[in-house]
């Protein structure tokens, strides 16, 4: 497999994306209420992508084989479908017509 | 114990049948236990989200009364970490050891840095009785430091519910607070129990470059232990904002 040797100016340009999110998590956070789950599925959204750049650029698994790949993955699918069955449980427990938890979407009572 | 020995930089263990082998076979060990951490701490999330849905109100207090810029703070430090690491491991991969024990010890630097400003995180949650173990978690002085901290247009406030006591309206059960303590507490505390880790590796790293051990054509403790330094990283990036900023 070819040694791929990244650069010092990815590394620069991986860093400076990675602050710019963690920016944009922080400002939307605090100054954007988009009410409900909102919030939360954009922060998770943009923490998604950091640690999409950061697998990719920073562990090298753009320049990675196959693998690497498929077992990195293997580990974040067991995660989803965790994640995945938990969410369906508690987002389908009904009490009397309705459902018992807001799942995240409406505070309101 | 090997009875051969051999020069690590320019032959591979007899096991193996090239240096090429033995790096992938090496590195491929180390991705195996990358994917185990994501699902370790994955099911500590999972029980974050799902205890979030059931008590949306005290997550979003019990974020609240976390100092966020001390969070913020550490997300930068870590960043920087991780960026002095990908680049230790440019360094070694071109033979330049010296410039990557310079990139090794700023890595290291921010390690105990991070775990400084944890240990003053810590301790003031202590001192306002919010460490949900040993006797220690005082529900009066918590529901009051949460209500103090909350965000003003949040539309309720935590009370600390007596048997027998009725919510009145914009009230919230405080009791579940100590239930976001706990998942704070075993978060961060597992997180940063991995940076103790991290910076064993790293003195570890540092004397094997100090000695000139690695070469272009092996690195790959180096790229291990960046690895590793990476998926701490990548776990922080998700704990941030789960508890600091929603």
């Amino acid at each position: 497999m070819a040694h791929h040797i990244v650069p010092l100016n990815t590394n620069i340009k991986t860093l400076a994306a990675l602050v710019v999110l963690t920016a944009v998590t922080v400002l939307t956070a605090k100054f954007i209420h988009l009410g409900g789950a909102g919030n939360l599925i954009l922060a998770m959204f943009i923490a998604c992508c950091k640690a999409g750049i950061v697998l990719s650029w920073f562990m090298h698994l753009k320049y990675d084989g196959m693998s690497n790949r498929v077992i990195a993955l293997c580990g974040l699918a067991f995660l989803a479908l965790f994640i995945g069955f938990s969410a369906v449980d508690l987002c389908s427990r009904n009490q009397g017509g309705q459902n018992q938890y807001s799942c995240g979407f409406s505070t309101e009572k | 114990m090997s009875t051969a020995s051999y020069n690590k930089k320019e032959q591979a263990a007899h096991h193996f049948d090239s240096l090429d082998q033995q790096h992938d076979a090496g590195k491929e060990g180390v991705w195996i236990f990358m994917a185990t951490e994501i699902m370790m701490f994955g099911g500590l999330f999972v029980g974050y989200f799902m205890y979030r849905t059931l008590y949306p109100q005290t997550y979003m207090a019990g974020g609240d009364s976390l100092n966020w810029y001390l969070g913020a703070l550490n997300t930068l430090v870590l960043l920087i970490s991780s960026f002095t690491m990908a680049q230790a491991v440019t360094e070694t991969m071109q033979g330049n050891n010296k410039k990557a024990l310079r990139l090794v010890t700023i890595t290291t630097v921010c390690a105990l840095a991070f775990m400084v400003v944890k240990y003053f995180e810590y301790t003031a949650k202590i001192d306002h009785g919010l460490f949900p173990g040993f006797n220690m978690w005082d529900p009066a002085s918590a529901v009051e430091y949460a209500n103090n901290h909350l965000r003003s247009d949040a539309g309720f406030s935590l009370v600390n519910l007596q048997p027998g006591q009725e919510l009145a309206p914009g009230q919230v059960d405080g009791k579940s607070l100590k239930l976001f303590f706990v998942l704070y507490f075993c978060m961060t505390g597992l997180h940063g129990f991995h940076i103790l880790v991290g910076v064993g590796l790293m003195i570890w790293i540092m004397k094997r470059l100090k000695n000139d051990e690695f070469g272009p054509k092996y690195y790959t403790a180096v790229e291990g232990v960046g690895l590793y330094w990476h998926i701490v990283d990548v776990i922080w990036i998700f704990l941030f904002p789960l508890m600091y900023l929603i």
